[in-house]
């Protein structure tokens, strides 16, 4: 049987991973054996942690809601050629902004005030990162320090707003703002634990992914991503474009803290800075920037969390050992991308060496 | 705290009352007494933080040599959506009728909304206030009086003291910081009223190039003392010895972090309420809802005293001590001044360490160099 091209693509794009994640499966038995512990015991607890049964599948997907959105914070900006990786500082902004809304204005407690405060906190994360953007293309400042630094001057303006101007005074032990009103709080989805923020990060994944594949604009934030000059010689606005893709990915992580504050902490406090935004840069990287990947991988990092805690709990290891299979996976993933058309070394030369000729001819040769 | 004691006692006697009178009332609670239970813990940091969760991690140690009962463990659980798995997963999963969620921020929204779904689990939260009509039956807050051990920790900071200058690093300025800080100083200026302790807040309860930052330029303004009410005190014990400057240990004991430089430190004994809240939990008794307490209550400890603390220093802090244990020392009385010279008590008002409006502290008191917000 000979393969092609397009099939050797899609089973390196999804064995790659999946034997890496099998590797790096292997690696943690081996490490939890010379810790003293039983490793078919711990991979059962893994399984039965992250995805045995239904608390375990709802415990996983709610800790993949947030990190859904802060990695698009990360693969979208990296589409148009940017590494940024401060989209913990667009999280926190975006939440203090959805708590801060009430404070200027009346809200409707109903889903139009939801609606609003969620708006808020879009465009306060939208704000932060197209401001690196911004410094990037105006200033020449490299994008990945300053969205990092940008991050810590958020997490301080944050603190200090929600400790001082902001802060509601019969919080005493736990500096936080005024709670959100009953009714402009986000519930969970059909009587389980599950919130609606969920939802906004698969329809943000699923969006995202079309506008990136199938739009002129997309297409453009990809060509100027995949070389600025020549994206310049064709005539394309970069800058603009750079600058919306930033707005766009800081908008996704603003959102992810306003949901945080109306689903979870109903007050903005410093219990939101978890490195919800950090995780992100993780989720977006294994996923390879990619918005419909991200979901399956933050489901993923999702369920680690969720494996971890019950692992801890039963083996009695302590939290660094998922930390340990994390890194192993995380490790494996990328590496195994370098084995990326090295797996069927002829076929795949043909493929590469002919270009004119593969795709010259009729797709029924070439299946 | 002392009425809950008493409740406990009361409550003991009704029940070998009630055994007395009916033989089977006596057997159902005696099945009771011996049912094993599970028991969930839950850290926000490492339990190797020689700090906060440490201290909580030694005492649950402790609890797991108990017969009939199964403790399950977690660390490093933020205060998210992910803690409150973890409480239904200690449920769901391990069957935990009694979890002891013992971080601050745990509280509310997170425990409460929990407890709200499964109101047959006790919940015991450390550090909470929790009020009676305004937060469930089945939550309870637990916390001990350390401020006690902070001013035996300052009558031995005040005799060591050569600059008359002492340092602490705070996390933020809340009321238990806040009421640690006034109660450290008030104990160094007992020795002699000359003495001032220069406060530095870090912003967050896990800082550590912060907190190195702030020790060491303290240091440099000449300080030669050290406390902190940090979760993990380690980088500000280990700073202040490389400077070659005593240090107050907080939360648990930091002596072979530093043995040189280790005068004393204000521990907890968490145990005590610990075993308070089991016990009630396994004889079938009332969830005790507001459980608090000091020294003389064994809620808190002090550290073994360094070689290097003086007799003189040693005598004043025991007899402090002795008073403090026969409950005949009051550290909040007035008249009170705070550091603006504002008086906050006034003359011949004594606040017991079980009243609430200790628990609202917003000043710091004559003595302390800094600002309360």
């Amino acid at each position: 049987m000979k393969l092609s091209a397009r099939s050797i693509e899609a089973i390196e794009s999804f064995g790659l991973p999946l034997a890496a994640l099998a590797g790096a499966l292997l690696l943690f038995g081996v490490f939890v054996w010379f810790g003293g512990k039983s490793p078919l015991e711990a991979w059962a607890l893994l399984f039965k942690g992250a995805f045995g049964d239904w608390f375990s599948w709802q415990n996983s997907l709610q800790r993949a809601a947030p990190l859904m959105l802060t990695a698009l914070c990360v693969a979208i900006p990296a589409r148009a050629g940017l590494i940024v990786i401060g989209g913990e500082g667009a999280l926190v902004l975006g939440g203090l902004a959805c708590a801060g809304l009430p404070y200027l204005l009346a809200l409707p407690a109903n889903a139009f005030g939801t609606a609003l405060l969620l708006l808020a906190a879009a465009a306060a994360g939208a704000a932060w990162i197209a401001l690196v953007g911004v410094l990037r293309q105006w200033r020449g400042v490299n994008e990945t320090i300053s969205s990092l630094l940008l991050a810590y001057t958020a997490i301080a303006l944050f603190k200090h707003i929600v400790e001082g101007p902001m802060r509601d005074p019969a919080s005493l032990n736990k500096p936080s703002t005024r709670p959100l009103a009953e009714g402009l709080r986000i519930v969970g989805m059909f009587d389980s634990d599950v919130h609606w923020g969920l939802v906004y990060g698969v329809v943000a994944c699923i969006a995202l992914g079309v506008w990136l594949f199938f739009t002129t604009q997309g297409f453009a934030t990809r060509v100027v991503g995949g070389n600025a000059r020549a994206a310049r010689l064709v005539g394309l606005p970069s800058t603009r474009i750079i600058v919306v893709a930033c707005a766009i990915g800081g908008a996704c992580a603003g959102l992810a803290g306003g949901i945080e504050v109306a689903a979870v902490h109903t007050n903005a406090n410093a219990s939101l800075i978890a490195g919800l935004g950090y995780a992100g840069i993780l989720v977006a990287f294994v996923a390879r920037q990619n918005p419909w990947l991200v979901m399956p991988v933050a489901v993923l990092f999702g369920g680690f969390g969720a494996a971890g805690s019950l692992l801890q709990r039963r083996l009695g290891v302590p939290d660094a050992s998922v930390l340990v299979l994390q890194g192993f996976a995380f490790l494996l993933i990328l590496a195994s991308d370098a084995l990326r058309g090295r797996l069927f070394v002829p076929a795949a030369r043909d493929a590469v060496a002919h270009p004119v000729l593969a795709t010259s001819l009729t797709p029924k040769e070439a299946t | 705290m002392r009425q809950s004691g008493m409740n406990r006692r009361d409550l003991l006697k009704s029940l070998g009352a009630a055994g007395m009178a009916t033989g089977s009332a006596s057997w159902s609670a005696l099945a009771a007494a011996q049912a094993p239970i599970s028991v969930g813990f839950i850290y926000v940091g490492t339990k190797d933080d020689y700090g906060y969760n440490q201290a909580h991690a030694e005492s649950v140690a402790e609890v797991k040599k108990w017969a009939g009962l199964k403790v399950v463990e977690e660390e490093n659980v933020p205060e998210t959506a992910g803690v409150q798995k973890t409480m239904q997963g200690m449920v769901s999963q391990d069957g935990a009728t009694l979890l002891f969620p013992t971080s601050f921020g745990y509280f509310d929204p997170h425990m409460l909304a929990v407890a709200a779904k499964n109101p047959a689990v006790r919940f015991a939260h450390c550090g909470g206030l929790w009020t009676e009509g305004k937060h469930p039956k089945n939550t309870g807050s637990f916390f001990g009086y350390i401020d006690e051990a902070q001013y035996l920790n300052g009558i031995v900071a005040g005799h060591m003291t050569k600059s008359k200058k002492l340092g602490f690093v705070a996390a933020k300025p809340i009321p238990q910081v806040l009421r640690n800080i006034n109660a450290f100083t008030m104990g160094a200026r007992s020795v002699d009223p000359a003495i001032t302790t220069t406060v530095i807040f870090t912003g967050d309860w896990s800082m550590a190039v912060k907190e190195a930052e702030a020790t060491n330029s303290l240091a440099d303004q000449g300080a030669d003392v050290f406390t902190m009410h940090v979760d993990g005190p380690k980088v500000v014990v280990e700073t202040a010895a490389r400077r070659g400057k005593f240090v107050c240990g907080y939360h648990a004991s930091q002596a072979k972090l530093a043995p040189n430089a280790y005068l004393t430190g204000a521990e907890w004994n968490w145990i005590v309420a610990y075993k308070q809240i089991i016990d009630a939990a396994r004889s079938g008794k009332p969830h005790p809802n507001f459980v608090r307490g000091g020294l003389k209550d064994g809620f808190v400890k002090t550290s073994p005293y360094g070689s290097m603390v003086s007799a003189n220093a040693k005598k004043q802090a025991d007899d402090v001590k002795a008073a403090m244990l026969k409950g005949s020392f009051d550290i909040f009385k007035g008249p009170l001044k705070d550091n603006a010279g504002k008086t906050v008590i006034e003359a011949g008002k004594v606040f017991k360490q079980t009243d609430p409006a200790l628990e609202a502290m917003d000043y710091l008191v004559d003595g302390v160099v800094g600002k309360p917000a």
